[in-house]
């Protein structure tokens, strides 16, 4: 046995203790449950440590990198002590200090970036010519001009939804019902593709280190 | 008070990056590229919280014998066997870290995941139902687009697939654009109230 | 018939499971295939962009998944890479999500060895960052400023292939394999939107549908969807080249069929029950 084989039979293991949970909730499900946890924490501590923290702040600060120190690094180090100052309930105050930079700094860069990507840009990828392409293509600009609006009308809760304001937002919960489905079909797709990749490791990886080739 | 310089700070965050969008310039320029580089490594700093969040928990579990603390030292076992063999031998292929990670981590992730495709089988069965004539319409749009992104779909006919794709490019665009602008608009409504403090709820927690 | 149906409404959830299980693992054992037609379409455009670009360009893949996502998103990984390197095109791999960064290499080194393509002149992995939207933002003005070193260690000043990229202005074209967030969204509002970069990618079929907006747009080159987006390019990438190996997508798209016919067979059995014994019921009592 090398330690190939023993790998894939400690990934077999693991899988099959973890598809027990199928038949019924048992102590090897919540062993293998429990081990996933704590090896994927440590397995992101490990990276942010060697891919953020060693070549982003202590190389920089020492000056390991360029050879330049650079001490404004210990704002951002103070900051990051803040952010485990959570973890002593008589400082944990100071942690606010940590999450205002993260949420003023997030809020600020996707205030704009979301105005212009995910408003602007669809509002003018919705202006389009109803003639000059067909009668297909005058069919498809016209469900998607009206299918924006009415979809945009119905999520207008100010004003009742009666009247043309109500038949709009019928329309446009159609709209969103067909985009509903066709998301339910590719969320169905996307269940069934992780099945199909852990058999596929079962058949063809694991089945084989026993002599069964399929 | 207490809250004084935590907004000031948000604020002040907040305003930068929105003049470093419009003013690629010095010394704009330069303060916002440091305020990204400094919020790597906070950002960083939140994931040591949560590990340390979870042993904390566990610990606490095993030391007042809490249901089901006998998995607390899977926990923290499995935790201090991969920080072990990250900090040891270090990230590189071949080494124990990625013997570990190929091995037990990516299975487990994997097959957790796929455990989904039972549920949605059993939810498929018990729970979708054609109750009003929309509901029908979802269904039938969602049976187009599992039978138009297989190849039996086109099989069984074979103008499937371009229903299929037609529906994607234009009502579901038409549906998820709606909804994009929807969440945008929220988005920069949120984003305006955290800059200028009126949504604080961030901030609560103990002092 | 009735007694029939009242059985099936109380069946036990194991026979479900059960059933769903050899709809996946039979069409696999029996190594079932269908013929995988390519029309046109997002995966399409994906695949003649990257053609179309002169080769040599340098394309940064981000992967940003994990192995929970893997089955969809690895196929397209290995399948995109070995389409880049038969073009002669340089990759700069990067992830959010931290075991991106090792998924990655394992993509990076297989497909890399089989074409003899070299790390650091052909591909570079500079591993995990965090950070998603302003990471990109700092990129667009220096991206050793995120990453100084790659994911091994090694000084990104010391590595001949990044000589002449400096920035994300210097990159041809992104290509970012997104299990959620951060992901595809970050990469088109900041890479795209804000520095002018092609934005092209691949994603969970779960977020397909939401990306459809920006292929209209023209904010993303192209785009493949789940299994079946990977099954299309690896069929794609084969396309004249049939000494290149299978992929792993293209044999699963057989179970993949069966299982979307069971699962509709669930829901119509589920509904014929639904509408025969609830609804008759309801109208009994009212």
């Amino acid at each position: 046995m090398n330690w190939e084989v023993i790998g894939i039979w400690l990934g077999a293991v693991l899988t099959l203790m973890l598809y027990s949970f199928l038949y019924r909730d048992n102590p090897f499900y919540k062993f293998a449950e429990h081990l996933f946890v704590g090896m994927s924490a440590a397995y992101w501590v490990i990276y942010s440590i060697y891919n953020v923290l060693k070549p982003n702040f202590w190389d920089e600060l020492t000056g390991a990198g360029d050879g330049t120190p650079d001490y404004l690094m210990i704002i951002p180090g103070v900051f990051g002590l803040f952010m485990l100052a959570r973890l002593i309930p008589r400082i944990a105050g100071l942690s606010r200090l940590a999450l205002a930079m993260i949420v003023g700094t997030g809020a600020g860069l996707s205030l704009v970036s979301t105005l212009q990507t995910n408003c602007l840009s669809q509002i003018e990828g919705t202006i389009v010519p109803l003639t000059g392409s067909g009668t297909m293509g005058f069919i498809n600009n016209l469900i998607i001009v009206v299918g924006v609006v009415c979809g945009l009308v119905y999520f207008f809760f100010s004003k009742p939804h009666d009247g043309i304001t109500g038949k709009a937002a019928g329309a446009g919960i159609t709209v969103l019902m067909v985009a509903f489905g066709a998301s339910f079909g590719y969320t169905v797709m996307a269940r069934v593709s992780l099945l199909i990749g852990q058999a596929q490791f079962l058949l063809f990886d694991w089945l084989p280190t026993m002599g069964i080739n399929l | 008070m207490r809250l004084f310089l935590p907004l000031l700070v948000t604020f002040l965050c907040g305003i930068l990056m929105i003049l470093h969008f419009f003013v690629p310039h010095r010394p704009i320029s330069t303060l916002g590229d440091g305020l990204t580089e400094w919020y790597m490594i906070v950002a960083s700093a939140a994931i040591f919280l949560g590990s340390a969040n979870l042993i904390q928990v566990h610990v606490h579990r095993i030391s007042t014998k809490a249901r089901n603390w006998q998995y607390s030292p899977v926990v923290l076992g499995g935790f201090a066997a991969m920080m072990v063999a990250g900090l040891v031998w270090g990230l590189e292929e071949n080494r124990p870290f990625d013997y570990m990670f190929q091995n037990m981590v990516v299975p487990m992730g994997a097959t957790m995941f796929s455990l989904l495709a039972f549920f949605v089988a059993s939810a498929a069965f018990r729970a979708f139902r054609a109750s009003n004539w929309r509901a029908t319409l979802l269904l039938t749009s969602a049976f187009i687009v599992m039978l138009g992104r297989v190849p039996l779909g086109g099989l069984i006919w074979k103008r499937i697939p371009e229903i299929s794709e037609w529906m994607m490019q234009v009502p579901n665009m038409a549906g998820q654009r709606a909804v994009m602008i929807g969440a945008a608009l929220g988005v920069v409504s949120t984003s305006l109230r955290m800059i200028f403090g009126i949504e604080r709820s961030y901030l609560g927690g103990t002092d | 018939m009735r007694k029939l149906l009242e059985k099936l409404d109380k069946v036990d959830r194991r026979i479900i499971y059960l059933l769903m299980a050899l709809s996946v693992f039979l069409p696999l054992a029996l190594r079932l295939n269908y013929p995988i037609p390519v029309g046109s379409g997002p995966s399409r455009d994906l695949f003649d962009t990257i053609d179309s670009l002169p080769a040599g360009s340098v394309v940064l893949m981000s992967y940003d998944y994990d192995p929970s996502t893997m089955p969809e998103l690895q196929p397209m990984a290995v399948a995109l890479t070995q389409h880049l390197f038969s073009r002669g095109h340089r990759i700069l791999a990067m992830a959010f999500w931290p075991q991106g960064a090792s998924l990655s290499q394992e993509a990076l080194t297989a497909v890399g060895d089989s074409l003899g393509a070299v790390q650091y002149r052909d591909w570079v992995n500079l591993g995990y960052t965090v950070g998603a939207g302003v990471s990109i933002v700092r990129m667009g003005s220096s991206i050793r400023a995120v990453y100084p070193q790659d994911r091994d260690g090694t000084p990104c000043d010391s590595i001949p292939m990044l000589r002449h990229v400096q920035n994300l202005r210097d990159i041809d074209l992104v290509i970012c394999l997104s299990a959620g967030d951060p992901g595809i969204h970050a990469w088109v509002m900041m890479a795209h939107d804000r520095f002018g970069v092609p934005v092209g990618g691949g994603c969970t079929a779960v977020s397909a549908p939401e990306f459809y907006t920006y292929l209209g747009t023209g904010q993303m080159v192209g785009l493949l969807g789940g299994l079946k987006g990977a099954a299309d390019y690896e069929t794609m990438v084969r396309e004249g080249r049939e000494n290149t190996p299978a992929g792993l997508a293209t044999p699963g798209m057989a179970a993949q069929s069966i299982a979307h016919l069971v699962i509709m067979g669930f829901i119509v059995i589920g509904n014929i029950t639904y509408l025969i014994l609830h609804r008759r019921g309801r109208g009994e009592a009212r």
